[in-house]
């Protein structure tokens, strides 16, 4: 009789040494510089678009001003009011950054490396995985809100929960659209498909360039918008940052905070509008691929070359590169609605359209059939 | 009295919000692109550029002391300009010429002389009120100093910051 494997032969010690690897390079080489940078980049853009400079000062361009702030807050006395709870006080910042960062697992940020696919964990789930853990981002926020024990606080935390709750239902029914055209809840497989056939919004190529494809491009573009502004709103940017709005709540959830647990809100949040902006790449910009299919691997399991797989890396954070700079131009253009017109916005707006949204890409796929 | 805004009516294109987008967009990217190309003039990056060469010839900055061409400090420790200093900023210690001097018929000069330049408030009225034109307010602006005793200025670091200034009247010089 054979000896029952142990747990530690079945280990895939492959999939966890390159998982490891993946992790470590791209949260925390990749995406925590980028969260970095998009704090100097908005600073200096949004200096740029009122005719100021901006930080300048350290390092090149100001370019290290990122580094000298987390220095800052570092050394920052970290007080902790009498009157919070501790514990759910201390929790919060770590739930905000957390989920933030859990949901880099699921996005495709290239094609093949060395054979290696350049995803964290190849889920066959992976928008409604970033959906379940970006939801938990309102936790750290209500947390803050209520062990804070204080008024503008709990103000902050209440408004930010309504306006989660009722973008995330926009949010996820704007996809659905998207995944019936596609068929697949697999990011890398979504992304392959535009890389072939033309990118959600931009069916020029392949088997997008038809009536059928350009037909479906117009549900596809109000999924766009509905999904980029509830993103907006998800990340409590402006023009939807009421949660935080300073005129009227000081700053919001996190005004009792200080030093480095107020900077992990910060970074949260930034965290958060990267990985949306990669998120909103991935499923309507055709992710990591080249436009008009240039060097598009034939098959989803085909070698790619190691050159071309750094491009496809470089075309993925370029474009989300330029999503975070439209993200920073809009919050500079736009100002905050007001709270019933946010509400309103989110429930008797776009919760519709949406939904007409999806009914519309099923009868257009029924007739194009 | 009650005012009534008229709301205007928007068209349903304006309601949309997506119109209003791409104007404020406009805007900002106009911005933008004209900072970026430098075609917007900026802030003075300050310690690198500054306006120094550009300060009109009435500019009220550090008020100095200052001596004539025959080298005599000009200051005969009247105290006006104690006096009349809003803030209390000067303090003045007279001291008697010694018979021996060159200057020995002007009688009084400072023993010491100091402004403390955390109070002066650059008005310029010890300038005004001097009878001897021996105080002027300079184009010195960045004043700074790591403790307050260095923020006073002595007789010494007065005389370095006014120097020589000549054309000045000499009514001294006629006198015997």
């Amino acid at each position: 009789m054979p000896m029952p494997l142990s747990p530690f032969d079945r280990m895939d010690w492959h999939l966890i040494i390159a998982a490891a690897i993946k992790i470590v390079v791209f949260v925390f080489f990749v995406t925590l510089p980028l969260v970095a940078m998009s704090v100097w980049a908005e600073r200096r853009v949004s200096a740029a678009i009122q005719d100021r400079v901006g930080p300048n000062r350290v390092g090149p361009f100001g370019l290290l001003q990122a580094v000298a702030d987390g220095i800052k807050f570092l050394l920052k006395e970290d007080f902790t009011p009498a009157h919070v709870r501790k514990f759910y006080f201390w929790l919060a910042p770590a739930l905000t950054m957390v989920p933030a960062l859990l949901t880099c697992a699921v996005l495709p940020f290239g094609s093949q490396l060395f054979g290696e696919k350049m995803v964290i964990a190849d889920l066959d789930v992976g928008p409604l995985f970033v959906f379940a853990i970006a939801s938990l981002t309102v936790y750290g926020i209500v947390l803050a809100g209520w062990a804070s024990n204080s008024k503008y606080p709990f103000l902050g935390g209440v408004r930010s929960t309504s306006q989660m709750i009722s973008y995330e239902i926009c949010m996820g029914l704007s996809i659905v659209p998207l995944v019936m055209i596609y068929g697949d809840l697999n990011l890398g497989r979504i992304v392959h498909e535009q890389a072939q056939n033309g990118w959600a919004l931009l069916p020029l190529w392949g088997e997008g360039l038809s009536l059928k494809g350009f037909i479906l491009a117009i549900p596809m573009f109000v999924s766009f918008v509905i999904f980029t502004t509830s993103m907006f709103a998800e990340t409590n940017r402006l023009p939807f940052d009421l949660p935080e709005c300073e005129t009227e709540l000081v700053a919001g959830y996190h005004t009792e905070y200080s030093s480095m647990k107020f900077a992990l809100f910060f970074l949260g949040e930034y965290a958060a509008m990267i990985i949306g902006s990669g998120l909103c790449v991935t499923l309507f910009l055709g992710g990591w691929s080249l436009p008009f299919g240039w060097l598009a691997p034939a098959t989803i399991d085909s070698e790619v070359p190691w050159w071309q797989g750094l491009i496809h890396i470089g075309a993925f954070f370029a474009k989300v590169i330029g999503f975070i700079l439209f993200f920073i131009v809009v919050r500079w253009t736009l100002p905050r609605f007001r709270y019933d017109q946010l509400m309103r916005l989110g429930w008797v707006f776009f919760f519709e359209i949406a939904l007409a949204n999806v009914v519309l890409t099923a009868i257009l796929l029924w007739v194009l059939k | 009295m009650a005012i009534i805004v008229q709301r205007p009516k928007l068209k349903w294109w304006e309601q949309l919000y997506l119109p209003a987008l791409v104007s404020g967009m406009r805007v900002t990217l106009g911005h933008l692109v004209a900072t970026l190309t430098r075609k917007t003039k900026v802030t003075m990056q300050y310690p690198e550029e500054k306006w120094d060469a550009n300060l009109p010839d009435h500019y009220r900055g550090a008020p100095a002391l200052v001596t004539d061409e025959h080298g005599r400090e000009r200051c005969v420790a009247c105290q006006l300009c104690e006096f009349i200093c809003p803030p209390r900023a000067i303090t003045i210690k007279p001291e008697e010429i010694p018979s021996d001097d060159k200057w020995a018929k002007v009688e009084k000069r400072p023993r010491a002389f100091e402004i403390d330049m955390i109070r002066c408030i650059y008005c310029g009225l010890c300038e005004e009120v001097c009878p001897e034109q021996a105080i002027y307010l300079r184009k010195d602006y960045a004043i700074t100093g790591t403790s307050r005793a260095e923020m006073v200025h002595d007789k010494e670091r007065l005389y370095e910051i006014g120097g020589v200034r000549t054309g000045l009247v000499n009514k001294w010089n006629d006198l015997k």
